[in-house]
């Protein structure tokens, strides 16, 4: 039985309960909803979530730890040699997981192997059958015990509202638990990673090629993971992204809040938004199919040599991914500053550029260096633009016309493809993520106390 | 001596000040009028600072729309070849059995071959056929398969059909390979140029709208890929993102709105909310590799897996849409329903959340628009695989539309890059409809109390 069938059967189940609990509660009142303490929906709200919810939860659990338990129980009857040497382990149960699903009549593998596949397969039936008889009957026996529960003069109101209660603290809870999620799965890959590269080495180190040999005897067997030049990258194409995007977001911000006329505001604003809600994926295309040839044939001209994954194709483009960003939070800003200051202004004949240049601006900077703290973080983040436009080789140079690479690149590269999750290459991918985080998180949280602060100054 | 000197420097300098203050300003004074003509023309030089840099985004925007329109416009039509094809039954049912089976197991491609053979009666050497048998598509043969399968009566007559043409010779028919160039820098040699020359003469090419475009999944070939498969990964992909982030954010936000107490635990959940909406995409890749697929082991590459992901990315987003839509509700509507004796619970299901709702939706809708739009974190769990099929539910591999992008842009054939192009114009379409309807909801509900 497939998994969305045996949902709609709970929910038929749970719709049942809601209308026997209802029922019950009518006959019970004998006719005047008076007698009952609460509305009759409450009574059928309570059986339903009687009904529902326990079996729900354990078809969570179920599924957090099915694939785990099966695991186990298939490795703990491999052989020794297999279970010992954890390449081996994975090709092993890659194989058996393709004879489990009916396939891999082409593996030349061990009969044991064959065997495990089989018993795979078994089990994975029989999870799948006790996943619907348990389910099932929780549900039903939910039904049963809250329905004998009912009474007239059950609180089945106050109840159902603390279940609700209950079930929005969960929900709100859930913001938490993704937050300590990726932490955790960060920092447990990245401890791995650690326990087989020196932290100082990654973090210090100016030297970035993750390529380790598979076997042992191969040349370059030692990958380097020095993670500074993948940071020098990541900086230049923010750098140039600053540069494209503080200035045209600030000063459209500025024209359409100061100057602009009603009708050229209401055009150009939401085009303005519109670059905001394209995908990144359709400005990687962008910048390495058109920025970045357009740049090189005008750099060939001018006597540049121009890289084909040059820095400076990413970094404009992304620069104008993020205009839409700057030019929206400066407006907020900026909007944010008392009237009285201007009208101040005015009085003392200033002119409207002035003003904006001599008080607007001045009493609005802390906002706006935490809008441009935010954009940073937001380039800094930013992947399918550099991973479409930027290079892979990690070089340490400044100069905008040759390619680098990011952080976000290099994850990508490491993650796309067959994993083994006990290669310094792949774990490194995880470190490079946690210190990802760990900058944008504090950009982030220095922005917004920056913002705050503004914020309150003006309240 | 010296002090004597200091102070009548001094008085001299003080009677300089008190002097020029008691002169009254000339306001028509030329140093005045002088100095009045450059502020304005400072005024007048901000201003267009500010409209020069409107126009630069606005110029980024229309660059981009046009590039990605004038390369896939093309990639809606498809250049299709008239061939006389002979439906031999020797080839396609030598025991005239009529079994679907056998019919379906026949080697259409020979007949093709056949076709273009007869065609061009003088092609001779084995590479001059191979490259005669690019102008028609590998995929052609299953399109006669289910001619035939359609209509057995075909089995033994000829006729006259447009076949749909290799990518390169597409190509060449759309324009993108200049005959002209030297012959070594170019896809197709001078021969194959010829044979196209030819057929064109004869009125044998065509440009026919491209359905196939739109209906099938994705191919190495160029000219078989479609976007079907990836948009239906898209469909189910958004659909468990909704099923999950809708519910869990709207009733998160009712709880940090109405119901939470102001204590630790709502502080740090407002915090979480905050930096979670500002933490980068791939990031959340990381988490659904390292928690769906090593810890849970779901299916590598499936949307069930993906729209976990995306559900925990759009979160942050309705949450923080949600509980604004939440907090514009007037108080007095909450005070009417609790005066009338309805629970708070009552109050807000009867009352707040209808309407809220509105708001609600329109944060909905955006935050899928950026789901949709999303590749970043699908990259990382695995749904960048060469996905023929189109995938028949959320637990079957499959990839998205933008992924889909991602892939094809990656491609080395020419034709790609009109697909790309294509598929991004699809994209832009589906987001510009979903944001489109988001305007329409927010612009018809909008009240002001």
């Amino acid at each position: 039985m497939s998994l969305s069938f045996l949902l709609l059967a709970v929910a038929a189940l749970c719709a049942l309960s809601f209308y026997f609990g209802r029922q019950r509660a009518v006959a019970l009142s004998g006719g005047r909803h008076s007698n009952l303490h609460s509305l009759p929906v409450h009574y059928g709200a309570y059986t339903a979530a009687w009904c529902g919810l326990p079996a729900l939860f354990l078809l969570l659990i179920w599924y957090m730890f099915q694939g785990s338990v099966i695991e186990a129980l298939i490795v703990s009857d491999l052989p020794q040699e297999v279970v010992g040497d954890s390449g081996r382990l994975s090709l092993a149960l890659n194989s058996i997981s393709q004879i489990a699903a009916g396939g891999g009549e082409h593996l030349t593998v061990s009969p044991e192997i064959v065997d495990a596949g089989r018993r795979l397969a078994n089990l994975q039936t029989i999870a799948n059958a006790a996943l619907v008889v348990v389910m099932l009957s929780v549900a039903l026996a939910g039904l049963v015990l809250s329905y004998r529960r009912i009474e007239a003069d059950m609180r089945a109101r106050n109840n159902v509202e603390r279940i609700s209660r209950a079930i929005m603290i969960v929900c709100s809870a859930i913001a938490i638990l993704s937050t300590v999620g990726i932490v955790f799965s960060l920092m447990f890959e990245t401890l791995h990673f650690f326990s087989k590269i020196n932290p100082l080495d990654f973090l210090f180190g100016l030297e970035w090629s993750p390529q380790t040999a598979i076997r042992a005897d191969q040349v370059a067997s030692e990958g380097a993971f020095g993670m500074i030049p993948l940071f020098v990258g990541t900086l230049l194409i923010t750098l140039i992204a600053m540069c494209v995007a503080v200035p045209v977001g600030l000063f459209s911000a500025i024209y359409m809040g100061e100057y602009a006329a009603p009708k050229f505001r209401a055009v150009a604003k939401p085009a303005l938004e519109i670059l905001a809600g394209v995908p990144t994926v359709v400005y990687g295309f962008f910048a390495a199919l058109t920025v970045a040839p357009f740049l090189r044939d005008n750099g060939a001209m001018l006597g540049l040599d121009v890289s084909s994954e040059s820095a400076l194709a990413a970094g404009l483009v992304m620069g104008i991914m993020i205009i839409p960003f700057v030019s929206s939070l400066s407006d907020d800003v900026m909007s944010q500053v008392p009237k009285s200051l201007r009208d101040g202004s005015y009085a003392l004949g200033a002119t409207k550029s002035e003003t904006i240049r001599q008080v607007i601006f001045p009493a609005a900077l802390p906002g706006i260096v935490g809008a441009v703290l935010l954009a940073v973080s937001r380039a800094i983040g930013e992947t399918m633009i550099v991973v479409m436009a930027a290079g892979l080789a990690a070089n340490m140079t400044v100069n905008p016309l040759q390619a680098v690479t990011t952080v976000t690149v290099q994850i990508v590269t490491l993650l796309v493809g067959d994993q083994e999750f006990d290669s310094a290459k792949t774990l490194s991918a995880f470190a490079l993520g946690l210190v990802l985080f760990l900058v944008t998180l504090g950009l982030n949280v220095f922005a917004l106390k920056v913002v705050q602060k503004y914020r309150e100054k003006y309240d | 001596m010296t002090d004597m000197a200091s102070l009548m420097e001094d008085r001299a300098a003080a009677k300089v000040i008190s002097d020029n203050l008691r002169k009254p300003v000339d306001w028509d004074s030329p140093k005045i009028a002088r100095n009045i003509k450059k502020r304005y023309a400072a005024e007048r030089r901000f201003k267009s600072y500010g409209l020069v840099a409107i126009c630069l985004a606005l110029l980024a925007l229309c660059t981009l729309a046009l590039s990605i329109g004038s390369k896939g416009y093309s990639a809606f039509y498809q250049t299709y070849v008239q061939l006389e094809v002979t439906f031999d039954p020797a080839v396609i049912d030598p025991e005239r059995t009529g079994d679907p089976d056998v019919i379906g197991r026949a080697n259409f491609d020979a007949l093709i071959k056949q076709a273009l053979r007869d065609r061009f009666p003088d092609v001779t050497s084995r590479s001059d056929k191979r490259d005669l048998y690019g102008i028609v598509s590998g995929g052609a043969s299953y399109d006669l398969r289910e001619r035939v399968l359609e209509n057995p009566s075909l089995i033994g007559q000829t006729r006259t059909i447009w076949l749909i043409s290799g990518d390169d010779f597409d190509m060449l028919n759309k324009g993108y390979i200049d005959p002209t160039v030297d012959e070594g820098d170019r896809r197709l040699n001078d021969k194959e140029v010829a044979w196209y020359n030819e057929l064109v003469a004869a009125g044998a090419v065509e440009k026919q709208f491209h359905t196939r475009f739109f209906t099938s999944g994705d191919s190495r070939e160029p000219e078989l890929a479609g976007i079907w498969g990836a948009a239906v990964g898209s469909f189910y992909t958004l659909l468990v993102t909704l099923a999950l982030s809708f519910p869990i954010g709207v009733l998160a936000a009712v709880y940090l709105e109405e119901f939470a107490p102001k204590n630790r635990f709502t502080q740090i959940v407002e915090v979480n909310i905050n930096n979670l909406a500002a933490v980068p995409s791939i990031v959340f890749g990381l988490l659904g590799l390292e928690v769906y697929l090593n810890v849970m082991h779901l299916p590598r590459s499936a949307p069930v897996v993906g729209g976990l992901t995306l559900a925990l990315m759009t979160l942050p987003t309705i949450i923080i849409a949600s509980r604004a839509a939440i907090k514009a509700v007037p108080p007095s509507i909450r005070q009417a329903a609790l005066g009338l004796g309805a629970s708070p619970v009552q109050t807000v299901t009867h009352h707040v959340l209808p309407l809220a709702m509105p708001g609600i939706l329109t944060g909905t809708i955006i935050g899928m628009a950026q789901a949709l739009g999303e590749t970043a974190p699908l990259l990382m769990i695995g749904m960048v695989a060469f996905i023929v099929d189109i995938p028949g539910g959320a637990l079957d591999p499959a990839t998205v539309l933008p992924v889909q992008i991602y892939l094809w842009a990656d491609s080395p054939e020419r034709a790609f890059v009109e697909k790309t192009s294509a598929a991004i114009m699809v994209l832009l379409a589906f987001l510009v409809l979903m944001n489109g309807l988001a305007v329409y909801l927010r612009k018809k509900f909008e009240r002001k109390w």
